[in-house]
């Protein structure tokens, strides 16, 4: 079994519903986590994005000013200074097909579709944390490797030339430490 | 947490794009425990919300005020871009928070009322009518909730006005394929 010290952990989210972010709050600091920051808009999440350096970024779409696709677009700039590699988890009443494609093609790592539940929260951050996946930087996308599973058949405008194996294989960390059971 | 320096990240090249590897920056945080030592992070979440539980009535109706509001504004000075945005955003957070809070069907007028905002071609000819029924049915369904025979009918009412609005979007659209198969689209995000 495997356990997150989440007291080893730094979040920051971002909520311009207060409602919400008492929840997320109260959710993380059950699992153990001391150290939640919390924004309520784009503009002051990727201010405290700076300066706090958090390891797992959770924020919602829908906010005003800038949401949380432009925040996750402006975090996944490969030549900033800061961390463009942090988990962005999107925790969102959004969720049509469009808009997980749309979150998927801004650099969000994990899509978590409201109503919240505990279950769903630590999974998708059970996820970045032991199976993060290779970033990716192309003309026009840069963040964590999109594919999630193999389709060889995939011919699309976008498809990826040049690799030997069209998929990377990488184990995760878990998987890894699965193996040694 | 310890952050990995750019040494410690390999860039592969390729014909259209860069793969690039580092090791996991959050590994330290993961620990192997034996079963008996194992903990319920899940359990003590899902106590420590429960406990908020008192609250959410009166979260919820911050929530209706909230959208209440926000469609006055619009009644009495018409939509601006502000203004629908605030009416969609009061929508939306009540189509995400109001399971949580303990009122599943509120939510379902919600996303209903979302969808109407978002889809409709023109939002000053949508008719009145099918705004203040979606507001006055999430009124009545938070209003009404403690009411056991209640909940099969908040159930239905939400049922109805998704089809009513459906129906809207789908004649209103019946010109605009691409938001069509938009509207027309199942949910597919990952269940919690």
């Amino acid at each position: 079994m495997f356990r997150i010290d989440f007291n080893k952990l730094r979040f920051l989210v971002c909520d311009d519903n207060p409602h919400m972010r008492r929840i997320l709050r109260t959710l993380l600091h059950s699992f153990g986590a001391r150290e939640v920051y919390e924004a309520e808009d784009g503009a002051t999440a990727l201010e405290m994005y700076s300066h706090y350096v958090p390891d797992i970024v959770i924020t919602d779409w829908a906010m005003p000013i800038f949401d949380g696709l432009e925040l996750a677009q402006m975090i996944r700039q490969p030549e900033s200074k800061g961390n463009p590699y942090a988990p962005i988890i999107m925790l969102t009443g959004h969720s049509e097909k469009r808009r997980v494609t749309v979150a998927r093609d801004a650099g969000v790592t994990e899509f978590l579709a409201k109503p919240i539940s505990a279950k769903g929260l630590y999974q998708r951050i059970l996820n970045v944390v032991a199976s993060p996946r290779p970033f990716i930087k192309t003309k026009t996308y840069f963040g964590p490797d999109r594919r999630r599973n193999i389709n060889s058949a995939y011919m699309g405008p976008e498809r990826r030339v040049g690799e030997k194996h069209e998929v990377l294989q990488q184990p995760s960390l878990l998987d890894k430490a699965r193996s040694t059971i | 947490m310890a952050k990995n320096s750019a040494r410690d990240i390999e860039i592969k090249a390729f014909a259209t794009h860069q793969i690039i590897t580092q090791p996991n920056p959050l590994r330290s945080v993961l620990r192997r425990v034996e079963d008996k030592d194992m903990d319920d992070p899940v359990g003590r979440a899902e106590q420590a919300l429960a406990g908020l539980a008192g609250e959410f009535k009166d979260w919820m109706a911050t929530e209706i005020n909230r959208l209440s509001a926000a469609y006055v504004a619009i009644r009495h000075d018409g939509f601006t871009k502000d203004r629908r945005d605030e009416l969609f955003r009061a929508a939306h957070d009540i189509k995400g928070d109001a399971a949580t809070f303990g009122y599943p069907a509120a939510a379902g007028v919600a996303e209903s009322l979302c969808r109407v905002i978002e889809h409709a071609p023109d939002l000053e000819k949508v008719p009145a009518e099918l705004f203040t029924h979606h507001i006055n049915a999430i009124l009545a369904i938070v209003h009404e909730n403690t009411k056991l025979d209640s909940i099969s009918v908040s159930a239905e009412l939400s049922r109805r006005l998704r089809k009513v609005a459906d129906d809207y979007l789908a004649d209103a659209n019946r010109d605009r394929p691409e938001h069509l198969e938009v509207i027309l689209a199942p949910s597919i995000a990952p269940a919690g």
